[in-house]
C-alpha cells in the first residue's frame, strides 16, 4: 500500500488518494475532539470556543485560571484523592483475583470453562445502569452503600473482566512444557510460579491492571448510586459539573485526564514491545 | 499395568487428572465467588424486583387470605370486608398502608386516595357489619373491579410491572390489553434504543472498515504509529469524550463558530447539533468506534494479500475483487465488532443523559428516572429485566459464534 506500482491507472491513482483522504478525516474524527479541548482549557475567558486573542496567539488570551480553580476548590481536591484511593484498591483486588483465575482457566483440565468464563466477563456486558441499580439495592441491604468498601468492591467487579481477558490472552501463547521442565528440574510449584510463570505473564498482568484502573478511574454510574458525600470521585464531580453548569474548569480536568491516558497508553505500548521482544527470543 | 506403588495405572492417572481439575477449579473459585456475591446476585436481585409484589401480600395478610375463597363474581361476602377493615387499621397504625396505596395506584389511578381515606375511616370503626359501612365510606368498595384488582395484586409475584414496561395493562375485567396508542411510552423507547444502537453500529462499520483496512495493510512501523490515534480515544475517559462533543457541537461551540467564520451559515442560523438525537449518535459513534476497529484490524491482519492480487490477475475489476474476495474474508471481524458495539450501545446511559436532550434518551435513562425520581422500583426492575434479557441473548450469540475470550483490547 505504501507506494503505488507504476502500472496503476489514473482512476486508481485518484481513488487511492481519495481513500487516504477519507481515512485522514476519520482519524481526525477520532483524535480531533480530544485535542481540541487541550488549548481551550487554557482560555482566559469563560468561553468554550477559540477567542480572537487565542487565535492570534496573544499571550493575554491564555491563562491558567481554570487550573487554579481546580486547586482552590476543596471538592475537586477531595474527589481526586478519592479516585486515587478507590482506583488502586480496586485494581489490586481485581488483579490478584483475576490473575489467579486466569491461571486456572488456562489449564487444559479446567472444568466448565465456557460457563465460568462467561460469568466472569458478564460485568463488562451487563448495562451499567442495571449493575448500578442492583448493587444499590443489594449493598444497601448489607450497609455497604456510602462506604469506600462498597465502591471499591463494585469497581473490582467491573474491572475483573479486563484482567481475566488480558491475562488469559497472554497465557494462550504460554508453553506448558516450561512448567513441566521446571518441575522435572526439581523446582517446587511455588518456585515454578514465581520464577517461570510470573515473569512470562507479567506484561499481561500489568496491562490488565491498567485496564482495571482506568475502568475504576473513569466509572461514574455505579458511583452515582453507591457513593455518599465522602466518596465522590473525580468522574462524579465532572458529571455533576457538566449537568449543572458546564464551566471551563471541566476542560482543565479533562485535559489532566487526557494527559493521564497518554501516560497509561505509553506504559502499555512499552510493555507490548517488551512482550514482543521476549516472544521473539523464545521463537 | 501398575505403577511403582502397585496401583493400576488407569486408577493412578484418573486420580492425578482429578487432582489437577480440582487445582484448576480452586484457582478460579475465589474470583467466581467474588463475582457471584458482588455482581451476579445484585443483578438478579434487581431483575427480580420487576416481578416481586410484596406490598398487598405482606401488609394486608388477612384480606389476602380471605379473598382466596372469593370467585371474582359480584361482591365478596362480609368476612372479606371485616378482614379489610382489620388490615387497614393495622396498616394505618404501622404507617405501612401508604405502600399499598402507592402500589395499587400504579395499577389504577385513584386507588391511592381510596385506600388512604378508607384507612382513616376504618380506624374509627368499632364493629360490623362492615360491608355497608365500607361501601358508604367509598363507593369503590361496592365495585367488583376494585376487589378483582386487590385479589390479583395480593399474589406475591406479578406480571403487571412487566406489562407496564411493554405498554400493556390489566383492564377492569383482569384481561391483558394494550394501552391506547398515544399513551405508549416504553415500547417506542425500546424501539428507539434498538434503532439508535443499530445506527451507531452501522456508522462504526462505515468509519471503522476503511481505517482498519489501512492499518492492516501499512508497514508495521507506520501502522503502529497510527494505531495510537485509535487507542488514545479508547483510553480516554468517557466523560472527557462526551464533554468534547458538547464543546464542539453546541450552538456557541467550535464547529458552529468555524462555519460562521467560513460563511457556510450566518450568525443567526447556527445549527443545533447537540442535546438531541444527532448529538447522541455522533458522540456514541466516536466512543464506540475503537471497539469496531480493533477486531476488524486483527482479522484483516490474517487475510493474505495474495488472494486479492490473484483475483485481479484473473480479471476481476478492483471493486468486484474487493467485494467478492476481500470482504467475505473479514465477515467474522465485522460480526465480532458489530455485536460488541451493539451490545455496548443498547445499555448506554451517561452519553445520552449528557448530550441526548429529549429526543436522544435511551432505555437506560428511563430506568435511571424510575430509580431516582419516580421511585417506581418495580417498573425500573421490569424495564431492567427486559433490557437484560435482550443483552444476554446477544451475549450468548456472541459467545457462541465468536467466543468471549476473543474480545480485543488493544
Amino acid at each position: 500500500m505504501a507506494a503505488l506500482p507504476p502500472y496503476t491507472s489514473t482512476l486508481e491513482r485518484v481513488w487511492h488518494y481519495t481513500y487516504l483522504a477519507i481515512c485522514g478525516l476519520i482519524f481526525l474524527f477520532l483524535i480531533g475532539p480530544i485535542l481540541v479541548i487541550i488549548p481551550l482549557s487554557f482560555n482566559a475567558e469563560p468561553y468554550f470556543t477559540f477567542t480572537h486573542a487565542m487565535l492570534t496567539f496573544d499571550p493575554a488570551g491564555y491563562s491558567l485560571r481554570w487550573y487554579h480553580n481546580i486547586l482552590s476548590h476543596p471538592a475537586w481536591i477531595q474527589s481526586i484523592k478519592n479516585s486515587f484511593i478507590i482506583g488502586p484498591a480496586a485494581t489490586v483486588l481485581a488483579t490478584v483475583l483475576g490473575t489467579l483465575a486466569a491461571l486456572g482457566l488456562s489449564r487444559p483440565q479446567m472444568p466448565f470453562r465456557g460457563v465460568i468464563m462467561s460469568i466472569l466477563i458478564s460485568p463488562m456486558i451487563v448495562p451499567l445502569i442495571i449493575s448500578a441499580a442492583g448493587m444499590f439495592f443489594f449493598y444497601s441491604s448489607v450497609d455497604l452503600t456510602q462506604t469506600y468498601m462498597g465502591v471499591i468492591l463494585a469497581h473490582t467487579a467491573l474491572g475483573i473482566p479486563f484482567v481475566v481477558i488480558t491475562v488469559t490472552a497472554t497465557l494462550s501463547g504460554f508453553d506448558h512444557s516450561l512448567t513441566r521442565a521446571s518441575a522435572s528440574l526439581g523446582a517446587s510449584p511455588s518456585h515454578t510460579f514465581f520464577k517461570v510463570i510470573l515473569p512470562l505473564v507479567t506484561p499481561g498482568v500489568i496491562s490488565g491492571a491498567l485496564f482495571a484502573f482506568i475502568t475504576s478511574f473513569d466509572e461514574v454510574v455505579v458511583v452515582i448510586f453507591l457513593s455518599g458525600v465522602k466518596q465522590r470521585t473525580l468522574p462524579l464531580e465532572m458529571w455533576a459539573g457538566i449537568r449543572e453548569q458546564i464551566s471551563p474548569t471541566i476542560l482543565a480536568v479533562a485535559t489532566i485526564l487526557v494527559a493521564m491516558s497518554v501516560l497509561l497508553l505509553t506504559v502499555l505500548e512499552l510493555l507490548r514491545r517488551r512482550n514482543e521482544r521476549l516472544r521473539g527470543i523464545r521463537a | 499395568m501398575t505403577t511403582a506403588d502397585g496401583k493400576p495405572l488407569k486408577v493412578s492417572l484418573r486420580r492425578a487428572l482429578r487432582r489437577q481439575r480440582i487445582w484448576a477449579f480452586l484457582l478460579v473459585a475465589p474470583l467466581l465467588l467474588f463475582i457471584l456475591v458482588t455482581f451476579i446476585v445484585p443483578v438478579f436481585n434487581m431483575a427480580l424486583r420487576g416481578i416481586e409484589n410484596p406490598q398487598v401480600h405482606d401488609i394486608m395478610p388477612q384480606t389476602t387470605s380471605a379473598l382466596k375463597a372469593w370467585d371474582g363474581e359480584g361482591l365478596p361476602a362480609e368476612p372479606v370486608y371485616a378482614a379489610l377493615v382489620a388490615d387497614l387499621q393495622a396498616g394505618y397504625k404501622s404507617k405501612e398502608i401508604g405502600k399499598v396505596a402507592t402500589r395499587l395506584n400504579y395499577e389504577k389511578v385513584g386507588m391511592r386516595s381510596v385506600i388512604m381515606s378508607s384507612a382513616r375511616h376504618a380506624k374509627r370503626m368499632k364493629d360490623g357489619p362492615y360491608k355497608e359501612a365500607m361501601i358508604h365510606v367509598n363507593r369503590a368498595w361496592g365495585d367488583p373491579a376494585t376487589w378483582r384488582l386487590i385479589k390479583r395484586e395480593s399474589a406475591p409475584y406479578t406480571f403487571s410491572y412487566l406489562l407496564a414496561a411493554l405498554d400493556a395493562h390489566y383492564d377492569d375485567n383482569g384481561d391483558i390489553a394494550m394501552l391506547p396508542q398515544d399513551r405508549r411510552i416504553y415500547v417506542p423507547l425500546f424501539i428507539r434504543t434498538l434503532l439508535m444502537s443499530a445506527t451507531v453500529t452501522l456508522f462504526c462499520i462505515l468509519l471503522g472498515y476503511p481505517v482498519a483496512y489501512l492499518l492492516a495493510n501499512l508497514p508495521l512501523k507506520i501502522s503502529n504509529l497510527l494505531m495510537i490515534m485509535v487507542l488514545l480515544p479508547f483510553w480516554t475517559s468517557l466523560l472527557v469524550r462526551t464533554t468534547t462533543w458538547i464543546v464542539l457541537l453546541q450552538s456557541q461551540g467550535v464547529l458552529n463558530d468555524l462555519m460562521v467564520w467560513l460563511h457556510v451559515i450566518d450568525d443567526q442560523g447556527r445549527i443545533q447539533m447537540i442535546f438531541n438525537k444527532t448529538g447522541t449518535l455522533v458522540a456514541m459513534t466516536h466512543i464506540l468506534l475503537p471497539f469496531m476497529i480493533l477486531p476488524l484490524y486483527s482479522v484483516m491482519k490474517t487475510v493474505p494479500p495474495s488472494y486479492l492480487r490473484a483475483a485481479r490477475s484473473l480479471g476481476a475489476n478492483p471493486l468486484v475483487a474487493f467485494w467478492r474476495v476481500y470482504v467475505p474474508q473479514t465477515v467474522s471481524g465485522i460480526g465480532a465488532g458489530s455485536l460488541l458495539v451493539f451490545i455496548l450501545s443498547i445499555g448506554y446511559y451517561i452519553t445520552p443523559a449528557l448530550v441526548g436532550g429529549q429526543s436522544g434518551q435511551m432505555i437506560s435513562n428511563m430506568i435511571a428516572y424510575h430509580m431516582q425520581e419516580s421511585l417506581n422500583w418495580g417498573l425500573a426492575g421490569a424495564l431492567g429485566l427486559l433490557l437484560l434479557v435482550i443483552v444476554l441473548v446477544l451475549y450468548s450469540v456472541y459467545n457462541k459464534f465468536i467466543g468471549i475470550d476473543k474480545i480485543k483490547m488493544g
